[in-house]
């Protein structure tokens, strides 16, 4: 069966998405997620999409609980490399994403979440 | 029009195929058909003798005067190609119509020569093979029609991808000036661009100046925000720069919420503000 992957990078995890997702894969995530969290003492949490080619209502879905849960357990979470038919898709569905900050890349996101590291941070505001 | 009287009319113009050609090219020539432009002689020669043979064997053929069966297809192509050669010499769609009606007369006086005796069935044929030229020559009018919508929609794509570039002003900023109306079509093209590239050069800030936009309404302001939306949610942010004092009237008095997107007058004070957001700043150099 195959397990989402989370890596390590600082003080933040790095979740990388690259398969379809469905009911059980996304439990397990939460539950993962969650318990390294705690176990490394986390102040940051990427998820990487830039896999994804279509995104659906479930996915939009569960990148918020995995956000709202990341929050309650201290840690900031940064959703990074949405394609652009994946934004597109998201505004003309109108699918609510609020209190969901995003960034380009690894690279930009890491440094939304750690300011003092340095690097080209810009103001991540939340979709309209 | 029966077929046996269509193949009667078929091999009268067999008989007289030369002399109804020269009175046609007569009417044609003779300035009562084309105005300004004439198409060349020898094209013109040419172009009827094809079409008279191609009608004479169409007319063998068929069996109504619908021709838009198979049996006309080749009078359709020879009907086509005077159309468009025309339409090149600069003759208008009437004077092409009016040149294939010129060819009436000259089977009318065959017609009659042939059928006076028979003043019932000459009057048929007259009238059929009148009705059947009156198609003819619409079907070129018709075919002129088409390729001018064919040249305007060549146009339009064409106009459409030229108007949406999206330039780099500097490292990590990107403009898109926007020229002229804001359509669903258009906005749906001028988005992916813009995404598109935000994801090519990973640019956090785009700049969308509207100096070129004329008219903003609400659907033209729903088109804008819903880019930016899209632009967010990627990751990257968008100043929107060009706002004439007009178009800031009128969108105050039609209510559009624009949230918290930054608004600028001019392209230069978004820049200076992307700048800044990006840690950069331009300085002047002394020693110069």
């Amino acid at each position: 069966m195959e397990k989402i992957p989370i890596m390590k990078i600082d003080t933040s995890l790095l979740v990388t998405i690259q398969v379809d997702m469905n009911d059980s894969l996304a439990l397990e995530l939460q539950d993962d997620l969650s318990d390294r969290i705690v176990k490394t003492k986390a102040t940051g949490v990427l998820i990487e999409i830039s896999a994804l080619e279509i995104i659906d209502s479930f996915i939009g879905r569960m990148l918020g609980n995995i956000t709202a849960i990341s929050r309650l357990l201290g840690a900031d979470t940064v959703v990074v490399g949405m394609r652009p038919a994946v934004a597109i898709t998201l505004v003309e569905l109108g699918l609510p994403l609020a209190g969901i900050r995003t960034a380009l890349n690894v690279e930009r996101g890491l440094a939304m979440i750690n300011p003092s590291s340095g690097g080209e941070g810009v103001d991540g505001r939340g979709p309209l | 029009m029966s077929s046996l009287q269509l193949k009667q009319i078929s091999s009268l113009i067999e008989k007289h195929e030369e002399e109804i050609l020269s009175d046609w090219m007569r009417s044609q020539r003779g300035g009562s058909v084309f105005g300004g432009a004439m198409p060349k002689e020898g094209d013109l020669k040419e172009q009827s003798r094809a079409l008279l043979r191609s009608l004479k064997e169409a007319m063998a053929k068929a069996a109504s005067i619908d021709i838009t069966t198979p049996e006309w297809e080749t009078v359709r192509e020879n009907l086509a190609a005077t159309s468009r050669s025309n339409a090149r010499d600069g003759a208008s769609p009437t004077e092409t119509a009016t040149a294939i009606f010129s060819l009436k007369q000259p089977v009318f006086i065959k017609l009659a020569a042939e059928l006076g005796s028979n003043p019932k069935e000459l009057s048929e044929q007259i009238w059929s093979f009148s009705a059947l030229l009156d198609k003819l020559g619409l079907y070129t009018a018709e075919v002129y029609q088409k390729s001018r919508e064919q040249v305007i929609a060549r146009q339009q794509q064409e106009m459409m991808e030229l108007s949406t570039p999206v330039v780099e002003l500097w490292r990590g900023i990107l403009a898109l000036p926007l020229i002229g109306t804001l359509d669903s079509q258009r906005t749906q093209v001028v988005m992916e661009n813009l995404l598109q590239k935000i994801a090519d050069t990973g640019a956090p800030i785009a700049i969308i100046d509207i100096t070129g936009v004329p008219t903003v309404d609400t659907l033209v302001a729903q088109h804008l925000i819903k880019t930016i939306s899209a632009a967010r949610l990627m990751g990257a942010d968008c100043i929107i720069s060009g706002i004439r004092p007009q178009i800031a009237q009128t969108i105050v008095h039609l209510g559009v919420a624009l949230g918290d997107v930054l608004t600028k007058s001019t392209l230069a004070d978004a820049f200076a503000i992307a700048l800044k957001r990006t840690g950069l700043a331009i300085a002047t150099n002394h020693s110069a």
